[in-house]
């Protein structure tokens, strides 16, 4: 699902310097990124996602090699193929849970908003559990439920990979592990590929396989 | 499908207060100008067709403005005051027809006009309802003033004391109401038209009271002899002219000597009106003859003088406005830079960040433009009436 070849990123104002040889993540594939903080996991996820351009070397992801993709191709990539899960959840305030999850939906034409989308969001929205908040404006929600809206926000373009960011950084131990259970059901449900940069060293167990970030650099491949 | 409006409505929605006050903004700084562009424009309209269509008016020496404001738009600055002399002066000449005007009283403060029945003609007013006056204490009512206190023929109207602390001023008289004119778009909608002769029983110069021959309370009498009989100030004086009691009104004085505010003289060519000019131009002469087209011409020429002013003053008001309108978005552009970075990483491109703030601006435009547009239907259908109680002063 994803490969990395001779990856090179710097940021050369803070003498930040990432080289990773060789990287791959097979598909279906629950990945688990740890690390310290400052590490480059963040700055992996946004290589991946296309956020960040390499100085050097090939990312492909599934077919596109997202290295070579200009600007729009890369927002077109991400916004089709990528489910982006925020640790902050980066829901937008003013607007409902459900008009948060069709957000994307609505900021680019490569997304066609279209009845069918609209009954998966409530689908999606009832799995996840908030079903019955899809009017509340996404500031009354509590923590718990904004990570919940903000993963549906995620998966509705049903992505071949979501890129977890720390989302359960900000929650509480219970709602941790029944996030992780959402979030685990619906890649499985929708055969999708999850990596995931996470502090929580409880959680790791259940992933398939986990990186880390010191061990790997240190190694110069994964 | 890109929905830049739905979203940007979504958001100014939920910062209603932001929104509002940005509206608000907007919406005064286009409206004042604009606003004060069709007042003026109707003001100026008012004010030089009245003016136009009224010849000559003589009146005391001292402000021509004065004269013709209160003489055509009964505003309630009285200028000096003149004889009825002056208008039998005018007739005299044989020159002119002249229309006496006495207006300085008030009734439920609308504007008393005592004047002739010849003034009905000149105005070309027509009734709505009701006849004209035809005795003492009869008036006749402007358009606005029947709508606004809900009196038609056969009400009574009291005019106004002139002041509450005079005890020897004047008293309330309680006039009836013989007619309600027809919507004339002028000053004379808001005017209660009296004969001259009623103007003067509120002054007090034309009064009745108890026949004091006849009185069975010796205590009103303060001396009786054979050929004279003195009341004291007991005597009751008639305030209301009724069939009963007009006999008892009389005239004190000499009526040539009784007060006008103004005579509308109207000439009856242009030579005439040349000669009765001519009449009033020495120095010798307590009177001031003026047209009231070139008085009026003079003011808008000031008036237009302030407008430009004033339309600097909201110019440089104006630039203020957006400068802090955009100082205001900017700070909200540095708000809202972490939603932006979101947007952007879920996928959004720079050009829609850029429509969607596009958009809420274009909807904050578009709302101030319907207020706007709203608030200027308003003024233009009340400009008329805004005119009259804003700038005219009646």
């Amino acid at each position: 699902m994803i490969s990395i070849e001779s990856l090179h990123f710097a940021y050369p104002q803070d003498g930040f310097n990432l080289q990773i040889p060789v990287f791959s993540v097979p598909a279906g594939q629950k990945l688990a990124v740890i690390g310290p903080s400052g590490s480059g996991k963040t700055t992996l996820l946004n290589l991946i996602a296309g956020i960040y351009t390499p100085d050097s070397g090939a990312i492909q992801v599934a077919d596109k090699a997202v290295h070579e993709l200009d600007d729009a191709g890369r927002r077109d990539f991400r916004i089709t193929r990528i489910g982006f899960v925020f640790q902050d959840f980066e829901l937008l305030d003013y607007l409902t849970v459900l008009d948060n999850i069709l957000h994307p939906y609505r900021i680019t034409r490569a997304l066609q908003l279209t009845p069918e989308v609209r009954r998966r969001a409530r689908e999606l929205a009832q799995q996840m559990g908030i079903g019955d908040k899809l009017q509340r404006h996404a500031g009354d929600l509590s923590q718990g439920e904004k990570q919940r809206a903000a993963i549906c926000r995620a998966l509705l373009p049903q992505p071949a990979l979501i890129l977890a960011d720390e989302a359960t950084g900000n929650l509480d131990p219970e709602n941790k592990a029944h996030i992780l259970d959402l979030l685990f059901e619906a890649v499985d449900r929708h055969h999708a590929t999850l990596l995931a940069v996470t502090h929580d060293h409880e959680l790791l167990p259940r992933f398939d396989r986990v990186v880390d970030f010191r061990a790997f650099r240190a190694a110069g491949s994964a | 499908m890109i929905d830049s409006f739905y979203i940007a409505w979504k958001y100014l929605v939920f910062n209603k207060a932001r929104s509002a006050t940005l509206v608000a903004c907007i919406t005064l700084i286009a409206v004042l100008p604009l606003a004060l562009e069709i007042i003026l424009d109707e003001s100026e309209h008012q004010l030089v067709e009245r003016a136009a269509k009224t010849p000559l008016v003589i009146g005391a020496r001292g402000s021509a403005l004065d004269l013709v404001m209160n003489s055509l738009y009964f505003t309630n600055e009285v200028p000096e005051l003149i004889a009825m002399a002056a208008a039998d002066e005018i007739l005299a000449t044989e020159l002119a027809a002249a229309v006496p005007l006495y207006v300085r009283f008030h009734a439920r403060g609308f504007p008393i006009v005592g004047t002739t029945l010849d003034y009905f003609d000149f105005r070309r007013l027509q009734l709505s309802a009701g006849h004209l006056f035809a005795s003492l204490g009869d008036c006749v009512i402007g358009a606005s003033v029947a709508e606004q206190l809900g009196l038609k023929p056969g009400d009574s109207l009291v005019s106004s004391p002139e002041t509450v602390f005079d005890l020897a001023g004047v008293y309330p008289l309680k006039m009836k109401i013989t007619g309600v004119l027809a919507p004339a778009h002028s000053a004379d909608d808001r005017a209660v038209l009296v004969d001259i002769k009623t103007a003067w029983v509120i002054e007090g110069l034309v009064h009745g009271h108890e026949d004091v021959t006849r009185t069975t309370d010796s205590s009103v009498i303060m001396e009786r002899n054979e050929s004279n009989v003195t009341a004291n100030a007991k005597l009751m004086q008639y305030r209301e002219i009724t069939e009963a009691s007009i006999d008892s009104f009389h005239f004190h004085g000499n009526m040539a000597a009784y007060p006008l505010t103004a005579v509308i003289a109207l000439p009856v060519d242009n030579k005439s009106g040349a000669l009765l000019r001519g009449r009033y131009l020495g120095e010798n002469t307590a009177y001031q003859i003026v047209p009231p087209a070139a008085v009026i011409d003079s003011l808008m020429t000031n008036i237009f003088r302030i407008r430009n002013v004033l339309d600097a003053v909201i110019l440089v008001v104006g630039l203020a406005t957006v400068l802090a309108l955009v100082l205001v978005f900017a700070l909200s552009l540095r708000l809202r830079q972490r939603e932006i970075d979101t947007i952007s990483r879920i996928g959004c491109s720079r050009s829609t960040i850029v429509r969607l703030l596009a958009a809420e601006l274009m909807l904050i435009v578009w709302m101030s433009a319907v207020v706007c547009t709203v608030l200027l239907w308003l003024v233009q259908v009340n400009s008329g009436s805004l005119v009259r109680t804003l700038i005219l002063n009646h």
